[in-house]
């Protein structure tokens, strides 16, 4: 970044950037483990990068971390074994 | 050298000497011939730009921005409809204070479809955070093409500007113009500056959603603050093409027959030329008229207005668009400004040449005599708004 006199709408990328985002979600992904493929869709499509993957013999291990998730479901809706279901948040 | 050129070939060459390297284009008339002269110089190799043919205006302002915003000089062009497409990119540009030029063929608005020129496009982006500038001619054009990639990236400035000038009238008729030759402009820019540049291997966010809403209104206020900072800018670099090739416009605004006269006209663009045409024959005919052409509508003049208009009897201002429901917009800057710095002098607004209906300065006359009548019998204006329709 080079200096400028000016307020500029710049920021670096770090991890939680905004805030803890968590406390946004209203229902909670949960992961069914023993229905999981470990395909690795939900890591694709997550919109927040907050499913990660650690690959185990060709496939993924899937989990998630809620201090970022903000419930979107999208995870929920590509997996394509119905492993992650939509909780309510109480 | 000295050749012919149409306004819309002296944007092209412009750009070609100030060494721009990405050009995006979205054709669209009468701004076509710009991005087709410029493709033509790539094509024979006269010059080393990338152009960029795009899907939409939209495209064609992101494409450059982000050319912009990775560090070289880019350019675009567009016009009337192409331009409102954009409206969206041309307000994220500004705030991103990427400086870049883009060239505006002023042409009104749809419906009915009509390609001739007036000026709601152009106006349409006053709050954007854009330099705008008018020329009165195709050398004009020319000129201030290159002098906008120097005051648009100097690091008191930082913001974009636009280039306005007016369709068919400038556009497409050719003058006589004196075009510098590349060790000319290579010294008079200096190598691209801007506040940052994004590069591979470097992330950084450029418009994030904010945590601090404070400092996001002061990146607004600040754009303010660029553009009243661009006033000096503007006066200096004018300066500087001055003594490099003899022609200084004056910065922001240019007096003609100022000097011991009573009644101003104010106006910008290419009907300017007929207004000069119709003060010299009032004077002749003893009304004491000069001539204020505001070269920049962003940022406003409102000093040299003040400046000007001072001790005079009467101010007459001709609009070639209105903000539907209160004024022209160039009314509208003035008599605020000079209101606001207490200047007691009667203001009218004249809205005129809308949709292309042509204006000469046989109109002008006629309207300046009624205007000075006016004042001399009432002391005041009685309708400070008028429409002439044109004959």
């Amino acid at each position: 970044m080079q200096s400028c006199r000016y307020e500029l709408p710049l920021s670096r990328p770090k991890v939680g950037v905004q805030g803890v985002t968590g406390s946004w979600r209203v229902r909670r992904p949960v992961l069914e483990r023993s229905r999981c493929i470990g395909c690795g869709l939900c890591w694709l499509y997550c919109p927040d990068s907050v499913i990660d993957v650690e690959e185990e013999g060709g496939k993924f291990r899937v989990s998630i971390d809620y201090t970022y998730c903000k419930g979107c479901g999208i995870c929920s809706s590509v997996c394509p074994t119905k492993a992650i279901t939509m909780v309510e948040e109480v | 050298m000295r050749i012919t050129l149409t306004g819309n070939y002296c944007v092209a060459y412009a750009v070609k000497l100030a060494r721009v390297k990405v050009v995006s284009a979205y054709p669209i008339t009468p701004q076509t011939t710009i991005v087709e002269k410029i493709s033509e110089m790539v094509d024979e190799g006269e010059a080393d730009i990338r152009m960029i043919r795009v899907e939409s205006e939209h495209s064609a302002l992101s494409a450059v921005y982000g050319a912009a915003s990775a560090g070289v000089r880019s350019f675009t062009a567009t016009s009337s409809h192409g331009l409102l497409y954009m409206h969206e990119m041309v307000w994220w540009v500004a705030q991103a204070r990427i400086p870049l030029v883009m060239a505006v063929v002023t042409r009104t608005i749809g419906p009915p479809w009509n390609i001739w020129t007036d000026h709601h496009d152009i106006m349409d982006q006053r709050d954007t955070g854009w330099l705008i500038a008018m020329a009165e001619n195709n050398q004009e054009v020319l000129d201030e093409t290159i002098k906008l990639f120097k005051i648009t990236e100097d690091p008191e400035v930082f913001l974009p500007g636009i280039i306005g000038l007016d369709a068919f009238v400038l556009s497409h008729t050719v003058e006589p113009v004196d075009v510098p030759d590349q060790d000319t402009v290579d010294s008079f820019l200096p190598e691209r500056r801007q506040p940052y540049v994004i590069r591979a291997g470097d992330p950084l966010i450029m418009g994030n959603i904010p945590s601090d809403l404070v400092r996001n209104a002061r990146m607004r206020w600040d754009v303010h603050l660029g553009l009243r900072n661009a006033e000096v800018v503007i006066e200096r670099v004018d300066r500087e093409w001055g003594k490099l090739t003899g022609r200084y416009y004056g910065g922001l605004t240019e007096c003609y027959r100022c000097e011991d006269s009573k009644y101003i006209m104010v106006g910008i663009g290419s009907w300017v030329g007929d207004m000069r045409i119709a003060v010299d024959s009032l004077r002749d005919e003893g009304y004491p008229v000069g001539l204020l052409k505001l070269r920049y509508v962003r940022p406003f003049p409102a000093r040299r207005v003040y400046e000007v208009v001072k001790g005079s009897r009467g101010v007459v201002v001709f609009d070639r668009s209105i903000s539907a429901g209160s004024a022209g917009p160039l009314f509208l800057d003035l008599a605020s400004h000079i209101h606001a710095m207490r200047l007691g002098v009667p203001v009218k607004n004249v809205v005129a040449g809308l949709a292309g209906v042509d204006v000469g300065y046989k109109d002008f006359e006629n309207i300046v005599k009624r205007f000075v009548e006016e004042v001399e019998g009432e002391g005041w204006v009685r309708e400070f708004l008028e429409f002439y329709p044109g004959r």
